[in-house]
């Protein structure tokens, strides 16, 4: 591929810790390569702010290659940047043009405080896992994998919603910081298969409590999640918890 | 010490069983006041973590990563070899066995290798159980293809993203027993030091990276997961925070490092593109099963790739090895392509690169579905798009994935392709128990050095990584822990625990008081460049006495001049990148010593001394066939010690994929 070099301006988030008072900060950057990727330009930012004596940004990145889910940044208004199906650490700068301005904020959501920068929390999604999100089965010898055929349609439907990396950009773009879009994929994920189905009316009972107890807030349904989602998962699984949710409250004698 | 591999007694496949059968147990009752510390959460730390939990003993797991859910065995691409013999093509776990011994170039431990295989089919029973999507067949059973170095379809897959589909798999029972209080995960955490205590391993300090606060944990003992040491080469197939420092501390407190020379070099990553390129992203090996690689025939050929002709190209991998072709063993195919390139037939702008062609198995597929759907003479569109659509259903996410990195589409034009750092295959020394040295202190996964010998098969990765933990630690931790139910934990305010916390304060101040001039990155690329260049695919008894001196004067230099900005009491991850880096230099020099002193070529260690008249690696049995294990005895300086590698159910032979 042909490559340029742009001259870009940025305005980041910079926000000291949970606590403090944050703010955006200009920045001038030139020679930034239309095939770096958009980390590796934060990248080359950081580094010219360590060569001035300054603090750099600081924001979560890890594997790079689009599978971790660790990486976040609302880019121009929107998690994980312009392109569709894509994680910020696959936006390549080919997305941007000569003399752009780009403004880079962390997730905004109430269930997910700021550490630093663009470094927020989203432990609250490990517990709503921890809700339910698995099959109650101790390691052993469980009876052979060929055992229990599976449709192949059912097999792929469980992997399309096993494929969240569970980054938080359906609640970023959410504007009720719902997480219905991560808690559908699990519940849905297992819904689908035989082994999920000794404990499937409670996981969606008891995830959807876990997500209401975090903070996040309830769906009506937008969209904005599965259109923002770098994974592509589809609102479907929505769908599919409410009739999950509907069918459990119907079924389920609770406290 | 001499080492004692504690490999049992009787016949190779009896002896697990053997083992099982004699190993001490721990009571129910004496779990619960047992504590086990876990540092990583990747496929070894996550299922051991569970399955200790499950067991009843007080786990403590450790990730630096936000979630358990992002150790890097998410990135794991093309699937996970088992035993099972569904496809009734001749595999067994004496087959797989023989594999990967031979695809280690025998330099692997047998017992161990053989234990993986024996465990082999269990894991992928247990993660069917947990409901882990694999691919499956139309009548609802489970799909394999085949990988490299071998001749039978043993992988199982999930689409490209197996890694990733594994690990939730853990990872949910994982947070499973978190919920239910036997696990306590301490995320957004690194450890720093492991305590000893009357020379046994108790505990470990590690920094809390959101408060920057050292904390002190003990443990009856601890069960290091902590991944390989890729990243040493600054650009890698690695995530960006994979680094070696936990594993490299319990060496320098006693657990021997293992074979440190001994890296994988993964044939199929795309190239570099500049030099702000910060890692280098692999495409699985899986697309070797239908890809071709070819580079042109006539050397500097500046055609586009579709417009050079079939017989003006050299597919350089089936005309060297006829019988195994594109899917010959990844140091084999790494080696091969570096070799095209250097001799000026390279393609691309940079002519670091070797084509990798669907063209002709979009054709194949597309005539088939043709076929299937009963059209006679179909369109050369129409088996186009149709070939098009197979592949994409099974290389979707790889397609898409070069696509967006490279911006061109790979549908269209042949991939780019180029080796690039992937697995280590060395690690902390371990005996068949998985204890390192290091009394109490265990070693799992990519961290430990004991089953792919000099180069890893393809999907077998994920294999010892779940093997390790779900099946084989469970049982060998009660070996040791069976005779420390009179020990009560040790509080923490005990004087080894001072002593080591104040080293690591010491330590991150130092690094923090050096205020230089260059960031930690720039020192880090100079680091990685020395290594690629003189310790990477091809090595020598000049470059890597030159390395030895080159990064001895870079660290020094590191040590002098390196800025390190913020401060210690926050998120400061400058820091953490410091930390990690100040260990890569010790282990770099490390790699040299241990790749100079085996003065023979083996598995992806090749030394341009030792080669067949073909280029192959040429290896020396009568004075190689041993494990190097180095004790830490000081700054700068290690002492060898060999473990001899003995054959007794396989007949060591020359490599050939011909």
């Amino acid at each position: 591929m042909e490559h340029k070099n742009l001259s870009l301006t940025l305005k980041v988030w910079r926000q000291k810790n949970s606590k403090a008072q944050g703010g955006f900060e200009t920045y001038k950057i030139d020679g930034i390569s239309t095939e770096m990727s958009f980390l590796e330009m934060f990248d080359v930012l950081n580094e010219k702010l360590i060569n001035e004596g300054k603090e750099p940004v600081a924001f979560d990145h890890d594997c790079r290659e689009g599978i971790c889910g660790m990486c976040s940044m609302y880019i121009n208004g929107r998690p994980h940047g312009p392109w569709h199906g894509t994680t910020t650490c696959q936006l390549h700068m080919r997305a941007f043009n000569n003399g752009d301005t780009i403004v880079v904020e962390p997730w905004r959501a109430k269930a997910f405080p700021v550490i630093r920068d663009l470094v927020v929390d989203r432990s609250a999604f490990d517990r709503i896992i921890e809700a339910g999100g698995y099959v109650s089965v101790n390691t052993g010898t469980p009876q052979d994998a060929n055992a229990i055929p599976i449709p192949k349609q059912k097999a792929d439907a469980a992997f399309d919603s096993a494929a969240c990396i569970g980054c938080g950009a359906c609640v970023a773009a959410c504007k009720n910081s719902s997480a219905m879009l991560f808690v559908s994929a699990k519940v849905a994920q297992l819904a689908n298969l035989p082994q999920g189905q000794p404990e499937r009316a409670t996981r969606a009972l008891n995830m959807l409590d876990q997500m209401d107890k975090e903070g996040f807030g309830s769906c009506t349904h937008t969209g904005a999640c599965e259109a923002v989602c770098p994974k592509e998962i589809s609102v479907l699984n929505i769908a599919k918890l409410n009739n999950e949710y509907l069918g459990a409250s119907l079924t389920v004698a609770r406290d | 010490m001499t080492l004692n591999s504690k490999v049992p007694e009787g016949r190779m496949d009896q002896k697990w069983d053997n083992y099982k059968a004699s190993v001490s147990l721990v009571g129910p009752a004496n779990r619960r006041r047992l504590e086990v510390i876990v540092i990583g959460t990747g496929l070894a730390g996550a299922s051991a973590a569970a399955t200790l939990g499950e067991m009843g003993y007080k786990v403590k797991a450790f990730c630096f990563q936000d979630s358990p859910r992002r150790a890097h065995s998410i990135a794991a691409q093309g699937g996970i070899n088992a035993a099972k013999n569904y496809q009734n093509d001749g595999d067994s776990d004496y087959r797989l066995f023989y594999d990967t011994e031979k695809g280690g170039d025998y330099r692997s431990r047998e017992a161990n290798t053989y234990r993986l295989a024996q465990v082999s089919a269990n894991i992928i029973d247990q993660c069917v159980a947990q409901g882990v999507p694999f691919a499956r067949e139309y009548g609802g059973m489970l799909a394999n293809r085949s990988f490299g170095g071998v001749l039978v379809q043993r992988t199982f897959y999930a689409q490209g993203q197996t890694g990733q589909q594994l690990l939730l798999g853990a990872y949910s029972a994982l947070e499973r027993q978190v919920a239910l209080g036997t696990v306590t995960m301490y995320s957004r955490h690194e450890m720093l030091d492991v305590v000893v205590i009357d020379g046994k391993a108790r505990g470990i300090i590690a920094r809390n990276l959101v408060t920057g606060e050292l904390e002190r944990h003990f443990g009856h003992a601890v069960v290091m997961c902590s991944g390989g040491y890729g990243n040493v080469f600054y650009l890698s197939t690695n995530a960006m925070g994979s680094n070696v420092t936990a594993a490299w501390k319990a060496h320098k407190k006693g657990a021997y490092f293992g074979n440190p020379c001994y890296v994988q070099i993964h044939p199929t990553c795309i190239p570099v593109s500049g030099d702000y390129q910060s890692k280098l992203t692999l495409m699985s090996e899986s697309l070797r099963n239908d890809g071709r690689i070819w580079v042109p025939k006539k050397k500097d050929d500046n055609r586009k790739p579709n417009d050079i002709p079939d017989e003006e190209r050299d597919y350089y991998l089936e005309r060297r090895y006829p019988a195994f072709g594109n899917l010959v063993p990844r140091d084999v195919a790494s080696r091969a392509a570096k070799e095209r390139c250097d001799a000026g037939y390279g393609v691309g702008s940079s002519k670091q690169a070797v084509y990798l062609d669907f063209k002709s198995a979009i054709e194949r597929y597309g005539k088939t579905e043709a076929h299937k759907k009963g059209m006679h003479n179909p369109s050369k569109e129409e088996i186009t798009e149709m070939g098009k659509d197979v592949v994409k259903s099974k290389y979707g996410n790889l397609f898409a994935m070069y696509e967006k990195i490279t911006g061109e589409n790979p549908y269209e034009v042949p991939f780019r392709i180029y080796p690039a750092v992937h697995y280590t295959m060395g690690g902390l020394w371990v005996d068949y128990e998985l204890m390192t040295t290091l009394p109490g202190l265990y070693a799992l996964g990519e961290c430990n050095f004991s089953d792919h010998g000099a180069n890893r098969l393809g999907a077998s990765d994920l294999m010892q990584g779940l093997a390790d933990g779900y099946f084989v630690i469970p049982y060998t931790i009660g070996s040791y822990l069976s005779k420390e139910i009179r020990t009560n934990a040790i509080p923490t305010d005990h004087p080894a625990f001072d002593e080591a916390e104040k080293n690591v304060r010491g330590r991150l101040e130092q690094l923090l008081n050096i205020k230089g001039t260059k960031s930690v990155d720039h020192y880090h690329k100079a680091l990685g460049q020395i290594m690629w260049h003189k310790c990477g695919l091809a090595r020598n008894e000049k470059d890597l006495k030159d390395a030895i001196q080159e990064i001895k004067a870079l660290r020094a230099e590191f040590w002098k001049d390196v800025r390190v900005p913020g401060e210690m009491n926050s998120l400061n991850p400058e820091l953490e990148k410091a930390g990690r880096v100040a260990d890569f230099f010790e282990l770099a020099e490390l790699m040299c010593i241990d790749a100079l002193n085996r003065d023979e070529s083996c598995g992806c260690h090749f030394r341009l001394e030792h080669q067949t008249e073909d280029g192959e690696a040429l290896r020396n049995d009568k004075d190689f066939a041993f494990v190097s294990a180095w004790e830490h005895q000081g700054d700068e300086n290690w002492e060898l010690h060999k473990e001899p590698l003995t054959y007794e159910y396989i007949e060591v032979k020359q490599r050939s994929y011909k």
